[in-house]
């Protein structure tokens, strides 16, 4: 049995979580197009499919907690409360954009909302987590930090050396591993000697839990027990978010290394449309004003589309600013 | 001949030195399965199987490890990693062992291993993936490197880089892959290391330019022909070896050099490059010798200004102008 939707949230909680992940994918589905328009360039990676991970998860998380990520990050930086047009508007290469057109796709930062970054070296926010872990922990806050990386990432000395290192200064980070089975197109198993990702976590006496990351209340729900468990020890914990991502790698890859049957099979767990039949049929919300929401969420990435295109280019002089203080 | 791309001209290197050779391995991220990120590595697994084919995690420091020490047991690796940028995590193995186990063991032991990495800016890809980092292997003793202008030097570079028994630092330029040219067919086609190519002939300025720079240099000469201006093009074609004797014979003839390079300016081999001319042609220069570098800033993503950090055709035919008139 499935718990009641509402014996963990109120309803207007639960409608939020719905609005999110709806932005979320309105928001990639119109960088596609931006994409094939040519208007964004570079790598563009989309989240299509994961929505329920950043969504549960931030629900699960104080405002004030640290948040760092890879490069599949818009999601997670509008969710966090980035407006979506000025997250368009750093797609597009424009001045209005978070990081001035200098980051891209890849690099949003809002600092004001401690989303402190989009890293596409993987592995490398790992480490960077745990200095801000250590700098909240140092300064008596009451913050802890979570880091969401990919199934790739576990690989690298990087994501060891981190585990290590945060149980061993007993820092207040929250992993997240979004296990969405490939890395680019290497299926978890061909690159994992041990491809069960949580399992890993015993090498560093770090506990750690699997989520349907499918599921937006079941990642809400383990990532908040687990941020409090965080908060209180002191202390590491690990969460194994597994999920998929409908599109390819990035733009350029048309994901031939995965079967129809396979996508099929996880498109019929789409988490948008799967939360939408549970706050129907549960009564909490009434079709009219999910389509209502949907609506809304086309409008304002419509507008952010808008902004985008109509915001002025950086200035030549930009290039020599913002490297030095 | 055959007409080939950059891309197609490294994958046929790889094929034919794969036939010729039983110890020639192929490793890296997706190299196997999905065929190269850049698709280089297209068809090696169906045709020389998941023994000499190998997808590894995403690891390169180990990737680069794991080559040295098969290298070291009497193998050929040829590893990829998935960009140059990526080297930087690999930069221990390669600086620490790959350059240093030849001299530090005395002479004991070899490593007849490839690093293959693409890399360059101007895609948009932002400050982490448009690094261009020939300095920094430049820079250390004990590597040899290949980083190729033309598809026919793709596959000659590379299938000299596979059989030389040095380790060899393999750079590829993204922005080339697409780039067709003439490419020998003979299995036994060879583009020797440390010989740099003159690609244009000319006596009022030299042009000393490596990879994609070499494509632009020959554009601005093209250009500034139009203005009465003849440049000589150099395409290094290795940066180690390095061969000063063809730049410096070049501009002992010509009084003037640009040197162009993609990497940053400060403390970029364009320095070292320019040095080694003044050193020998000082008697005979004409002018101090322009560099035409990347800009000293990490890459911005907006493609307006992105293409202003990178040399262009425009910003070399500036330097051949001001070199020329500065001359006395
Ligand atoms: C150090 C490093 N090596 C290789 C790459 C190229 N690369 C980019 S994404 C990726 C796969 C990562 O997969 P995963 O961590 O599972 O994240 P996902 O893309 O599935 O979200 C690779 C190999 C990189 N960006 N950084
Ligand atoms: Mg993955």
């Amino acid at each position: 049995m499935e718990t009641k939707l509402r014996a963990v949230l109120p309803d207007h909680e639960l409608v939020k979580l719905y609005e999110q992940m709806v932005i979320g994918r309105e928001f990639e589905e119109a960088c596609a197009e931006q994409y094939t328009k040519g208007h964004i360039t570079g790598f563009l990676h989309l989240y299509s499919g994961q929505e329920a991970v950043a969504v549960g998860a931030t629900a699960g998380l104080h405002k004030d907690d640290y948040i760092l990520s890879a490069y599949r990050e818009h999601a997670q930086a509008i969710v966090r409360g980035a407006e979506p047009k000025r997250v368009m508007a750093e797609l597009f290469g424009k001045a209005t954009g978070l990081c001035k057109g200098k980051g891209g796709s890849m690099h949003l930062f809002a600092p004001e909302l401690s989303f402190m970054g989009g890293y596409a070296i993987v592995g490398g926010q790992l480490p960077v987590a745990c200095g801000l872990a250590f700098s909240a922990k140092y300064r008596q806050e009451d913050r802890i930090t979570a880091c969401f990386f990919g199934d790739g990432a576990v690989n690298q000395g990087t994501f060891h050396e981190s585990l290590n290192w945060a149980r061993l200064w007993e820092l207040p980070v929250l992993f997240v591993c979004e296990n969405n089975f490939y890395g680019i197109g290497t299926e978890v198993h061909r690159s994992s000697a041990l491809p069960t990702v949580h399992k890993r976590t015993c090498g560093y006496d770090i506990p750690s839990e699997k989520v349907d990351g499918m599921d937006v209340v079941a990642v809400f729900k383990a990532v908040k027990y687990a941020a409090e468990k965080v908060r209180e020890s002191g202390r590491p914990y690990f969460i194994e978010a597994t999920t998929y991502r409908f599109r390819g790698h990035s733009m350029a890859d048309p994901a031939k290394y995965r079967s129809a049957a396979e996508h099929e099979i996880w498109k019929s767990r789409d988490p948008i449309p799967a939360f939408a039949r549970r706050l129907l049929d549960e009564g909490i919300a009434a079709e009219e004003e999910l389509e209502a929401i949907r609506k809304r969420c086309t409008a304002t990435v419509q507008d952010a589309v808008t902004f985008a295109e109509e915001s002025p280019w950086p200035e030549d002089r930009q290039i020599w600013e913002d490297i030095y203080v | 001949m055959s007409e080939l791309t950059y891309r197609d001209a490294l994958n046929l290197a790889l094929k034919e030195e794969m036939r010729r050779d039983p110890s020639v391995v192929v490793f890296g991220e997706d190299v196997a399965l999905y065929e190269g990120s850049f698709k280089v590595t297209r068809g090696l697994l169906a045709e020389f199987g998941e023994e000499r084919v190998k997808d590894t995690p995403i690891s390169e420091n180990t990737i680069v490890g794991v080559a040295v020490g098969a290298a070291m047991g009497g193998l050929r690796p040829v590893a990829e990693l998935m960009t140059v940028n990526f080297a930087l995590l690999a930069m221990d193995q390669i600086v620490n062992h790959m350059a240093k186990v030849r001299s530090m063991f005395g002479g004991q032991t070899h490593l007849p291993m490839v690093v293959r990495m693409p890399g360059g800016g101007g895609s948009q890809l932002g400050a982490q993936h448009s690094q261009s980092l020939e300095s920094y292997f430049m820079h250390c003793p004990g590597l040899r490197i290949a980083y190729p202008a033309t598809p026919a030097d793709a596959k000659g570079l590379l299938k000299t880089a596979i059989r030389d028994p040095n380790p060899v630092i393999f750079l590829e330029h993204e922005l080339l892959y697409n780039s067709k040219g003439e490419v020998p067919d003979d299995p036994e086609f060879l583009v020797p290391f440390g010989k740099a190519n003159v690609v244009r002939e000319g006596s009022d300025v030299t042009v000393v330019a490596y990879a994609r720079m070499t494509v632009l240099a020959l554009q601005a000469a093209t250009e500034l022909a139009k203005e009465g201006i003849s440049c000589e093009v150099i395409d290094l074609r290795t940066l180690n070896p390095l061969d000063v004797e063809t730049f410096v014979a070049s501009v002992r003839k010509t009084g003037r050099a640009v040197v162009v390079e993609e990497c940053w300016r400060t403390a970029g081999l364009g320095g070292d490059l320019a040095h080694r001319i003044h050193e020998a042609c000082f008697d005979t220069l004409r002018a101090p010798v322009r560099r035409v570098a990347g800009l000293d800033v990490p890459m911005p993503y907006s493609r307006e200004i992105e293409k202003l950090c990178i040399p262009r055709v425009e910003t070399i035919a500036a330097a051949v102008r001001d070199v020329l008139a500065a001359s006395v």
